[in-house]
């Protein structure tokens, strides 16, 4: 069960056991919890119920996140203490602070423009005849793997030179071509960060299907006599809009805009497939990737991803104070 | 649209229309038609782009831009026939992989997700709180930091090379989003209903299967969507714990490796590409539905 | 993990019954697929010696697997060339392509999960896997192949702190320039023989309107590193191997004047609008363009001169006449003067973490001159440093020149000098530094970058 299964009927046989086996962990959770009775049971189900959880995270995410924490104090090999110096690089390097306020950018930018984006389409169709079709259509960039992006936009993106018998391949210079204008090459310019937005328009591009999804079904779930008793008072669309249907989903935006900010701090395969973090693209956790994998600098590397860790704060604190606000 | 699972409590009753679709109808109609259109085009171009260039030979990919076929049609099928070829590409292995990988990756982690919500939302036990805030924050850790320590365990245990460390490792790194979310939706279901089961003497476990379940469905199907989709989509944990052999590697890896040792090869990523696109696309369409009256995450207290 | 699945006992007995039966399976399929291979396979291995593996003892049924960085289509005549030998000794070789080796490698024999074999592309990679302690020195007869059948300065590229690790496999020149003989012969170029012919036939074709040179050092996340090759072959040129090696070492620092020389030199090239970039734009497109589509602009007649190693025949489109009088050929990298010939280039070389009978056995086999030349029968675009390997063998005209320039006796053959640097440098600041100097960035700017991320030690 163990090891490797090499045919088809093999690995369906292996998948099977290992759900059994998955269905046999979780009974034998359940029975016991089922069986608890009396004061501190509140307690125990609890603890019971996150057990397997807390097993796996403390394996898999907490372990070796507070090794990386210690690496991140040591040098390139891991061998020597050096305190704070990874730190000190990171705040001082003119390519690292590079790299950190790309970040920013990255953070500020994505979460509000996609949750935007997929709000006012989610709006938009909704109860629309082609409403799924439509939906559909947003959504697909989220089906799409990153090696598959990489490719679909260089077909947008590329860059063919100025010349009689050379023609564009990518769509946006053959737009500027047919306007009378003169290819650019859009990824290596970062004049005004051309070419970092120009990369925060793919990750827009696949997350606003996301927003869009999971905000279409908070729309759905306003109730309608709220809706009524406004149509009744004469409302606007746009005050429908503002004093409707934003606080109704308020809550829905702030989760979505927290998954969009963190899933933008990790976001590492846009970058790394589109310009490899060369000319002034790169964000820290290709950076990190870099550091780690390429440059085999462990202690930046660890440095690195304890500054996501610290740039993730603001918003978990933010998550906080909502959960408190609610209760 | 009816939210079905919901009628059963007073506070939410069926929506005929919703408020976004009043907004939209006084929106001046036209406008808002063309601002979808805009946007649904903008969205959908460029992969269709790809779509077409997945039909062209390999030499017009790469010398003129896709929209030439609408001047000049060539259509091809050879790009689908060289990545189905089992002596080179062979993508059916992969797709089967990418099956056998995704299916327990996106089930275990929604079952212990949908517990640890639940408990998080509606049992009353001691550092909740904490745990709770802590679990949300382990979102951040980046997935490299863990790969080397996790492939250490792997290898230790012996299952290195197997299904094992990719269904560990996904269900692993799924947790903390799969909790946050399923928690904000938990925690919006009315608690009469859980009082009610508790005033008849229900425990824990049995008001998680006969009260929360069938309302978490729909939460359910829609996680387990995304779920799906990243790890059908997921390279990093694929290229650490799968390698590159066809017994264990999902197909965005043979996708990655279709570039060739030094070559580039668009004309097989296209349609390699559209090859890993149809389960996903397929999932969601199906799903759809549940989708719709799913994610009711946030939406206004009952 | 699976601590708590104990709990449930009849479930784990149930579990490890399928796991045998697996393994079963597994074994099953194994003998199916040697049974598979026989028929096609008799030639070849009767073509080979299979007394030579009885030394390590009975090897049938044993599975010996490789990890390497080499995919489609180059895998292929790879598989192709283990056959003989999966004949003689039963032994099944499982054969494992990635293309982001060079980074997995590193993470899965720090894991403790390394593969039996390793095809290391990189001695600078080879120290680090050396350093994680997983890797074994190669055994006796794999030293005393190499001995017999590969220069001392290829022994030492596989050599880590006097113990010698991994023979080499393949090998590519990197002193090559991509041309058309077909244009030569029209416009009535000649091939140059030094670096001043090649500057003056750089000017000629210039005068003419037309851009010599193209280039393209796109390389997904490693961009930028057929620049380095261009800084090391004037590096060789214009200051020597003796300066080459310190340099190297980094006995000399890399912002030295011989450095800042060799930088400039390239820049006259690569750097000069006037001479870049045929077909493809400014000098700044040479950052924007892959360096696999580059070369092609030779056969679009827009280019005349293309600087990238003997791999590159792959890259033309299959039909391509790449033939000394055909439609594209290449030229060896002219030195100083006539006399001296410095050849840069590169391989891979074959580091095990298992000292397993079957594994030695393969290993032995590939450092064999039987291997090269079953390898060379087999493929196009491939070449050896192996001496044993006959240049008739080699069915590629470019592989036969390759072959010829790595065996020209007058030949000082140095290893691609960042692929031995740390990789700090080698497979970091070095490719960066570079792709920003085409973009712009002065030379001392550049240099002293990389001179600052060298390791301290």
């Amino acid at each position: 069960m163990f090891s490797t299964a090499s045919t088809t009927p093999e690995k369906l046989l292996q998948m099977l056991s290992a759900l059994l086996l998955f269905a046999a962990v979780l009974g034998v959770v359940l029975f016991f919890a089922s069986r608890v009775r009396g004061k501190r049971s509140d307690n125990l189900v609890g603890y019971l119920y996150l057990l397997p959880v807390v097993l796996l995270l403390a394996v898999g995410l907490v372990y070796p996140g507070l090794r990386t924490i210690y690496e991140s104090f040591f040098d390139a090999q891991g061998n020597a203490f050096i305190g704070v110096d990874n730190y000190k690089t990171i705040l001082t390097d003119g390519d690292q602070l590079t790299v950190l306020g790309n970040t920013i950018v990255w953070v500020l930018i994505v979460p509000v423009v996609a949750t935007a984006v997929g709000l006012i389409y989610a709006i938009l169709v909704d109860k629309s005849r082609f409403e799924s079709f439509a939906k559909a259509l947003i959504f697909l960039p989220m089906a799409i793997s990153m090696v598959a992006a990489g490719v679909i936009w260089k077909f947008m993106y590329e860059y063919r030179v100025d010349q009689p018998n050379v023609k564009q391949i990518g769509l946006i210079n053959q737009i500027l071509v047919w306007f009378g204008g003169k290819p650019v090459q859009l990824l290596i310019t970062d004049t005004g960060k051309l070419n970092t937005l120009l990369l925060i328009v793919v990750f827009i591009w696949i997350q606003a299907g996301f927003a869009m999804t999971i905000l279409s079904a908070a729309i759905k779930a306003i109730p309608d006599e709220i809706v009524e008793a406004a149509r009744l008072d004469g409302v606007s669309p746009w005050s429908m809009f503002v004093k409707i249907t934003l606080p109704s989903v308020r809550t829905t935006i702030v989760v979505v805009l927290t998954t969009l900010a963190i899933g933008t701090l990790k976001v590492f395969d846009v970058v790394r497939t589109m310009t490899g973090g060369n000319f002034k693209t790169s964000v820290i956790a290709n950076e990190f990737y870099s550091q780690l994998i390429r440059a085999d600098n462990q202690g930046l590397a660890a440095a690195l991803a304890v500054v996501l860790f610290i740039l993730v704060i603001p918003i978990i604190v933010y998550n906080i104070r909502q959960v408190r606000q609610e209760a | 649209m009816t939210v079905t699972p919901l009628t059963t409590t007073p506070e939410v009753t069926p929506v005929q229309l919703s408020a976004a679709a009043v907004a939209k109808k006084r929106l001046s109609s036209p406008w808002a038609s063309l601002a979808a259109i805009v946007i649904a085009v903008l969205w959908t171009l460029p992969t269709f782009g790809l779509l077409l260039s997945s039909f062209r030979p390999e030499l017009d990919i790469k010398r003129t831009g896709w929209w030439t076929f609408f001047t000049d049609p060539q259509v091809t099928l050879d790009n689908y026939r060289a990545v189905f070829d089992s002596d080179s590409v062979n993508l059916g292995t992969y797709f089967v992989n990418s099956l056998m990988i995704c299916i327990p990756s996106v089930l275990i982690p929604l079952s212990l997700a949908a517990l640890a919500a639940y408990a998080f939302a509606w049992i009353n036990f001691r550092g909740k709180n904490i745990l709770f805030v802590a679990v949300f924050a382990l979102q951040i850790v980046p997935l490299q930091v863990t790969l080397i320590p996790l492939l250490t365990i792997f290898a230790k245990v012996g299952i290195a090379g197997t299904f094992w460390p990719l269904w560990l490792a996904h269900s692993t790194f799924a947790l903390p989003l799969a909790i946050y979310l399923l928690h904000n939706f938990i925690k919006e279901i009315p608690a009469g209903l859980i009082e009610a089961a508790r005033v008849d003497g229900a425990g824990h476990v049995s008001i998680f299967f006969r009260v929360m379940l069938p309302l978490l469905t729909p939460a359910l199907a829609a996680f387990g969507i995304f779920q799906f989709l990243w790890v059908w989509n997921d390279l990093l944990v694929a290229l650490v714990f799968a390698g590159g052999g066809d017994t264990v590697a999902p197909i965005t890896l043979q996708l990655a490796n279709l570039t060739g040792t030094r070559g580039t090869a668009w004309h097989l990523l296209a349609s390699g590409t559209f090859v890993s696109i149809i389960v996903p696309v397929t999932v969601f369409l199906l799903l759809q539905r549940y989708f719709v009256r799913g994610l009711l995450a946030g939406s206004v207290k009952g | 993990m699976f601590g708590h699945s104990g709990s449930s006992r009849s479930r784990v007995a149930l579990a490890g019954a399928l796991g045998v039966g697996l393994v079963f399976g597994l074994a099953a399929c194994g003998g199916d697929k040697d049974g598979d291979s026989s028929g096609s396979t008799d030639s070849a291995a009767s073509s080979i010696d299979c007394a030579q593996f009885s030394q390590f003892g009975e090897l049938k049924g044993k599975t010996v697997s490789v990890y390497t960085g080499i995919v489609t289509p180059e895998d292929a005549p790879h598989k192709k060339s283990y056959e003989p030998f999966e004949k003689c000794t039963g032994v099944t070789v499982k054969y494992e392509g990635d293309k982001s080796f060079e980074t997995q490698i590193l993470v899965r024999a720090r894991a403790g999960n390394p593969p039996d074999l390793a095809f290391v592309p990189q001695p600078g990679l080879l120290q680090q896997l050396v350093a994680t302690g997983k890797a074994v020195a190669a055994p006796k007869e794999v030293a005393d192949n190499t001995d017999k059948w590969f220069g001392k300065d290829w022994k030492a590229y596989g050599t880590v702190d006097g113990k010698f690790y991994a023979a080499p496999l393949g090998a590519n020149v990197k002193s090559l320039v991509w041309y058309s003989p077909a244009e030569f012969k029209d416009k009535g170029y000649t091939v140059p023989t030094t670096l001043d012919e090649l500057k003056a036939l750089s000017d000629k074709i210039a005068a003419t309107g037309s851009k010599p040179w193209c280039a393209g050092i796109g390389s997904g996340d490693a961009t930028g590193w057929p620049v380095t090759d261009w800084v090391e072959d004037f590096m060789l040129r214009l200051n020597g191997v003796d300066a080459y090696d310190k340099w190297v070492k980094h006995e000399a620092p890399f912002n030295s004047p011989e450095d800042i020389a060799a930088w400039d030199a390239v820049g006259s090239y690569l750097k000069n609008d006037k001479y870049v970039n045929g077909g493809l734009g400014d000098v700044k497109s040479i950052a924007s363009t892959t360096f696999q589509d580059a070369g092609l602009q030779i056969l679009e007649g827009t280019c005349s001169l293309h600087r990238q190693a003997s791999f590159y025949a792959a890259n033309f489109p299959e039909g391509t006449d790449i033939s000394e009088n055909g439609q594209i050929y290449a030229f060896y990298l002219p030195g100083k003067d006539a006399t001296t010939k410095p050849v840069l280039g590169g391989g891979e070389f074959v580091l095990a973490f298992a000292d397993r009978p079957e594994v030695k056995a393969f290993q032995y086999f590939l450092s064999t001159d039987t291997w090269a030349n079953l390898k060379a029968k087999s493929s196009s675009g491939w070449v050896s440093a192996n001496k044993g390997l006959k240049i008739e063998n080699l069915t590629n005209p470019i592989d036969a020149l390759s072959a010829k320039i790595l065996q020209d006796p007058n030949a000082q053959f140095r290893f691609d000098g960042s692929d031995q640097m740390p990789a700090a440098v080698g497979s970091n600041a070095f490719w960066r530094q570079a792709t920003a100097w085409i973009t712009g960035q002065d030379t001392q700017t550049t240099v002293n970058n990389i001179e600052a991320a060298w390791p301290k030690k």
